[in-house]
Formats: structure tokens, sequence, C-alpha cells
């Protein structure tokens, strides 16, 4: 038994490696293309008037002084060793992400930004897939009525309604005109739920149209199978055959593939978090692309990688628990 | 007049012009054209066909860009721009309420020798009236009276049409007409009150919120249309080759597409946006006019849009191609000596389609959902371009304000959710009439 599991993870994690290292080129790639060291010095320094001993200053402390990809001083290994690529880049294996522009711990920092980020993610989305499972089998129980007509009609209603609008509605709505709950910001201390409630709320329902109708779709396609069938033969009334044997098979599909979104809880929704000012990895992502850190978003780029890998890993592995005709190769 | 067509009008129109000589083709294919019946014999489908149709009509009057060279001076308008002259011209200086004489803030200004703070009247809204405040209402009552009469004229003609045309068509024609009527009647008030007001309010500069709507339907289509254009060809290449071929070429597809959807989609849209800004910073030369900077921002926003979403059609491709290469006609083709050419193109892709259509689709209201979000972080379109997103951004910044700014939002809100309900709605329906599993469920 052992051998066909180390076999499998030896060869992920080869193709991870292989997988993370692309990503670091093309982030490496990108961002060099958009802002020279020179650029960043400049920006960081302020304004134009900086002198370029200052900008050689600044570069060398950071190490942005070596050439990109292909050092012509150093000689033989070292000449694709000693550049800043390599370096950068190898030290993000071991999850060290060196400092921001600012001058703080980028591995420390995302630490300390990934609670926020998982108090939000976490109970929006298993509150948000228990809710869409229970829905989808109430329309799947009324299938072909007026309920699941209507219940369907509200679905892709809720779905054509950008997430935008319900942030800014719920914002209006509840903090502005009932002043139940703050705008946006956050607390640490107990008193968190305060500001996390409306934007676990809104991310709930901004999920909820599309989840549904997804779920009810997995339930319909259950329903038409051959198993049903010989339930309802053997005398099961029709409400034990959709909450015993349709919802457990179907569940099979719905959580695997949730398990592939799992790991990314960590990484935070960018527009929520940033929206209600929470000071989660998602907002750390977009003010590290405002202020043109390339440091923070390279780390988080690596970060959110590794975890979508994990997830694929992850959804494999619960395939092959879950159904033992799918062997792991 | 000389055509001035931007990079974006062009593709636009080219996608008009496949659309057409496609459909008129497909009177070859029986299967195809039973299946296109199915989609629009149901009544949602014709009615979001039909708004989709209008939205569309407004799109392509705005890709139609001419410059008049007998008036000097004379910019690259489209034209609506032209047809909503006088509605541009109209231009308040700040925020107007929808059918308001009078601006939204108090302003101080002289009256009879004292400054006083008090709603300065509009320039535009409401001008011709006397005394506002008695004859307000009646007039915009008498003006509504107009539109409604005209508008069930013309609603009347429409239906002795259809009625006429249609007389043994099995299509939910009378469905189509209700929604037909709506529009008719909603825009015959429009066109009937803009004479004299602005019938969704002025925005922060003074400039007419209808007209910013109706200017940003042509962008939210063009992401739509072009972003789904990017797609197809990436996700079904790749995904066709790499499912039929295998081996290394599979491997390395696989890698390709592994790779892009892993790195966080508003990042790789933010450097590519990054980059583009600090091209054209770079090189102003290369453009003329800030219409040509924007416009080459919304196609490069297209580009790379398309680029992060293509990952998941071309996974649904690759698998399907791996299921069909195993079938006995593709076996039966290769014995015969079929060339892998003439097998992809005869025997796989066309066996493809149904699936590329149907995610088709159901991608492109996500996209112009996501030219929202993206305009909000700041790399969507161009902040001078019209468009949904920049509108929500615009106005979100105004609801802390009291008394609330509330049209602007409300309008982005009920276009958008117009467009994008009525995709959802039609792809859905075109869903149920093309996929296999669908109809064996029916």
């Amino acid at each position: 038994m052992a051998s066909p599991w180390l076999g499998f993870f030896t060869r992920k994690l080869l193709y991870a490696f292989a997988v993370l290292l692309g990503i670091n080129l093309a982030t490496f790639a990108l961002f060099f293309q958009v802002s020279s060291p020179d650029d960043m010095a400049r920006l960081q320094l302020g304004g134009k008037r900086v002198t370029p001993d200052a900008i050689a200053k600044w570069k060398a402390e950071r190490g942005y002084d070596r050439p990109l990809y292909y050092n012509d001083n150093g000689d033989g290994l070292a000449r694709f060793t000693d550049t800043l690529f390599v370096d950068s880049s190898l030290r993000m294996f071991v999850f060290d992400f060196g400092r921001a522009d600012s001058g703080r711990d980028i591995a420390s920092e995302i630490k300390r930004r990934a609670w926020p980020s998982l108090a939000l993610a976490l109970p929006s989305f298993i509150v948000g897939l228990g809710l869409s499972i229970c829905f989808a089998l109430g329309l799947a129980f009324f299938r072909a009525t007026y309920v699941d007509f209507w219940g369907s009609v509200v679905c892709v209603v809720l779905m054509s309604v950008s997430s935008l609008f319900f942030i800014v509605a719920g914002q209006f709505l509840f903090s502005r005109l009932m002043q139940l709950l703050p705008v946006s910001g956050f607390s640490p201390t107990s008193d968190a739920w305060r500001f996390l409630l409306l934007p676990i709320l809104i991310a709930i329902i901004g999920r909820l149209g599309a989840e549904t109708r997804f779920h009810r779709s997995i339930f319909l396609e259950e329903i038409g199978k051959d198993y049903v069938r010989t339930a309802r033969a053997k005398g099961l009334s029709e409400a034990s055959v959709l909450f015993v044997h349709v919802l457990r098979n179907a569940l099979i599909p719905i959580l695997g593939a949730s398990v592939t979104i799992i790991p990314l809880l960590f990484m935070g929704s960018l527009i929520t978090e940033s929206f209600f000012s929470i000071p989660g990895l998602g907002s750390y992502l977009i003010e590290a692309i405002a202020s043109q850190d390339f440091a923070i978003v390279r780390a988080m780029v690596f970060v959110g990688s590794v975890l979508y890998i994990i997830g694929l890993v992850l959804t494999d592995i619960s395939y092959s628990l879950a159904d033992p005709r799918i062997r792991l190769q | 007049m000389k055509l001035a067509l931007l990079p974006t009008d062009w593709l636009i129109w080219a996608v008009v012009l496949v659309t057409l000589v496609w459909s008129i083709r497909m009177r070859a294919h029986p299967m195809l054209m039973e299946n296109w019946r199915k989609v629009f014999l149901k009544p949602s489908a014709m009615v979001s066909g039909l708004v989709l149709a209008s939205f569309v009509c407004i799109a392509l009057l705005d890709s139609m860009r001419w410059v008049d060279p007998s008036r000097p001076g004379d910019n690259a308008l489209s034209a609506l721009d032209r047809a909503l002259a006088p509605l541009v011209q109209a231009r308040e200086r700040r925020y107007s309420a929808p059918l308001a004489y009078v601006s939204f803030r108090k302003e101080s200004m002289e009256r009879d020798g004292q400054t006083v703070r008090d709603y300065p009247r509009l320039q535009f809204g409401g001008a011709q009236l006397q005394n506002p405040q008695t004859e307000w209402f009646g007039d915009v009552l008498e003006r509504s009276a107009k539109a409604l009469v005209k508008g069930l004229a013309a609603v009347l003609v429409l239906g002795l049409l259809l009625r006429w045309l249609f007389r043994q068509s099995p299509y939910p024609w009378p469905w189509a007409f209700a929604a037909g009527s709506l529009l008719l009647l909603l825009a015959c008030w429009a066109v009937e009150l803009s004479a004299a007001y602005h019938v969704l309010g002025t925005d922060r500069t003074g400039n007419s919120v209808l007209w910013i709507a109706l200017k940003s339907i042509r962008t939210a289509l063009v992401i739509g249309v072009l972003t789904t254009l990017v797609v197809l060809p990436l996700a079904l290449g790749l995904g066709v080759i790499a499912g039929y071929f295998r081996g290394w070429i599979d491997e390395v597809i696989q890698y390709l597409y592994t790779l892009l959807s892993s790195i966080p989609d508003v990042l790789l849209i933010a450097a590519a946006v990054l980059l583009l800004q600090v091209t054209i910073d770079n090189h102003p030369e290369l453009f003329a006019t800030a219409l040509e900077r924007s416009d080459a921002r919304l196609l490069f926003l297209c580009l790379i849009l398309g680029l992060t979403a293509f990952t998941g059609l071309c996974r649904l491709v690759r698998g399907e191609a791996m299921k069909l290469r195993e079938l006995e006609y593709i076996q039966a083709a290769r014995a015969f000596g079929v060339s892998s050419f003439g097998i992809i193109s005869k025997h796989i892709v066309p066996n493809l389609m149904h699936i590329v259509l149907i995610s088709m689709v159901m991608q492109f209201s996500g996209f112009v959902l996501a030219e929202a979000v993206l305009s909000y972080v700041g790399v969507g379109v161009d902040p001078k371009t019209q468009s949904f997103g920049v509108m929500i951004n615009a106005a979100r910044a105004e609801l802390a304000a009291t008394p609330v700014v509330w049209w602007t939002l409300t309008t982005a809100f009920i276009f958008m959710l117009m467009l994008v309900l009525s995709a959802n709605l039609f792809s859905d329906a075109v869903r149920d009439a093309f996929d296999p599993r669908a109809r064996q469920k029916a």
C-alpha cells in the first residue's frame, strides 16, 4: 500500500516545484518589466529629486543592484546563481520572503494577516456551502413545481447582481440607515464579530445564487440515476430517497469541488476585504499592487500558488478515498 | 464623411459579420437549426434575446464613428454621440437629481443685492419653466402623457406588424411583444422628457447619467464579446491538441494552464495593465488622441482577461477530446488514413462545439461583472472610459455624503442587471437546447 502513495507524492512534489518555479519566473518577469529597480527606488524614496547615489544605496541594501537573469561578471555556475532572480526565488521555497519596501518582514506580516482573512473566509465558506446545499435540496424536492421555478428565478437574479452592489447596498442599509454595524474596519479583540458580520453576510449572499443552482443541477443529475429508481421501487418515501440516498451520493462531487478551495481560504477575498478595510491578505495584495511593492506581490503569489497546488493534491486524494475506482496516478 | 473606427470598433464589426455569415451557413445544418429553434421556443430566451438585441444595437451605434470634414474641429464621434448630441450639450455644472429643475446642493449666490444660500436653477433641466414650484409637476405629467400616447401608437404598430408577419410562427411572439412594448414605452418616455429634463439626473461634473449609461453598454459588450473571442481560439486550440496528441504536448499544455490558473487573476491583470500604462506613458506618440489611448487599454484588458479565463474551458475541451479520440468512428477514420489535422477539424472539433458554445455564452456575463470589479481595484478600463465599473466606483464615494446621491448607482444597477440577467437567461436556454445530457432528461 505504501508504494503508490510514495510515488504519487514524489511526482506531485516535483510537479509542484516545476509549477512554482514557472510562477516565480512569470511574476518576476512581469514586474521587472513594469518597473525597473531604478523606478522602484525612485518611488520608494519619493519624488523626482532623488540623487543617483541614494538610488544606488537603496538598490544595494536590497540586493537589487545585481543583474536580473544573467551575470556577466561571474564565472561558471555563478553566472546564473549570482543574479537577482535566482537569489530571491530560491529563498522563497523555504518561505523566506525578505522585507517589503517599507522595511517590514513579509513572512511575519503574512502570518499576522492570515487570521483576519480566515476569520472572514471560513465562516462565509462553511455557512454558504451549508445554506446552498439546503436550498438546492429544497428546490430538488419541489422540482418541476412553482417553488422550483421561482427559486431558480431568484437564483439567476442573485447571480446577475454584481458583488459590488451587494457590498454597497449592505453598507448603506445596515451601517448608514440602521446604524446597526460599523461601516468598515476591524478589531482583533472579541469585538471582531461586529466588524465581520456584515462582510460575511454579503459574501454569502453574493455566492448563494450561483452555488445553489450548481448544487441543484448535481442533485437533479443524481436523481436520474438507477439506484434512485431502485430505492423508490422498494417503497421508500420521496423524502428519504432524497435526503438519505441522493444527498449522500451528491455530496461526493460537491465536497470534492470544495476541497480545492479550502486552502485558498487563507488568501482571503480581495474585494470584500478592501471594501471593509479588514487587514487581511486580500487587502495586503491590493495595497501592494497599488504601491507597486514587488517583494510583497511575489511573496503573495508564491503563497497563493502553494495553497492552490495543495488544494489540487487534496482533491486527487479525496476523490480516490471517496471512490475506490479512481486510482492515484 | 470619413470613417474613423477604433481597433475595438473594427473587431466588433468583424464579429457581427462573422456571426451573420455563420448564421446564414447554419441553414444547411438541420441539427443546429433544430437546436436554435428550441432555444427561441422558450419565452425566457425570446425576452432576454430581445433585450440583448436592443443592447447590441446601442453598442453598434456607438461603434460607428466618423469625422465630418465639412465641419472644422469635428471629433471622431459615434452615431450614438451624434444622436444624443442635445443631451451631451445640455450639461449642468454638478449633481442634479432625476427630472430636477434645481441643483442638488445649495450654493451661495447673489439675489437682490444679497448673498443667499439656495438651490440654483439648472441651466438645462426645467429651464423652460417660469414658475417651477407650481408648474413642474404639471409639465412632467403633460410630457409623460404625450410620451404615453406616442408610445402606445408605436406599440400598436408593432403589434399589428408582428401579428401580420408571424401569424403561423411557432415562437412565443406574445412574450417578445410584451417585452418589446415595455422597452418602447420606456424609450418614448425617456426621449420625450429628455427634451426638457435630465431623466436620470446628472453626475459629479454635470453629465447626463442616461448618456453615460448608454455609453457604458458598449464597454460592457466589448469586454464580454472580445474576451470571449480571446478565450475561444486559445481554449479550443490548446485543449484539442492536448487531448488528441497526449504525450509530452499534453504535459506542456497542462503545465501551462496550471501555471496560469495558480497565479491570482487580479495580479496578472494588474501587472499587465500597469505594463501597458508604462508603455503608453513612454510612447505618447503611438496614440493620437485620448480616445485611442483608452481604446488600447480596453482592448488590452480583454486580451489579458481572456488569458486568465481560458483555462477552465481548455480543461473541459481537453477532457472531451480525450474521450472522443477513443471512440470507434475516430479509430475508423485513423484506420482509413485520415490525417491528424483532418480528424481534428472534421471529426473532433464539430463534436466539441456544443461545449464551447455553452461555456462561451455562460462566461459572457462573468466578464461583464468582472469589469466592474477590476475598475474598482483600479486595473480595469481607463477612468475616462464610460463603463459600469467606473460609474459604480464614482457613486460609491458619494454614498457617505448626506443627502445621498442615489441615482448614478441605481442607474448602473438597473442597466447592468438588465444586461447580465438577460445574458444569463439566454445562456440557460442555449445550454438546455445544446447540452445532450439536458436533452436526454427532457
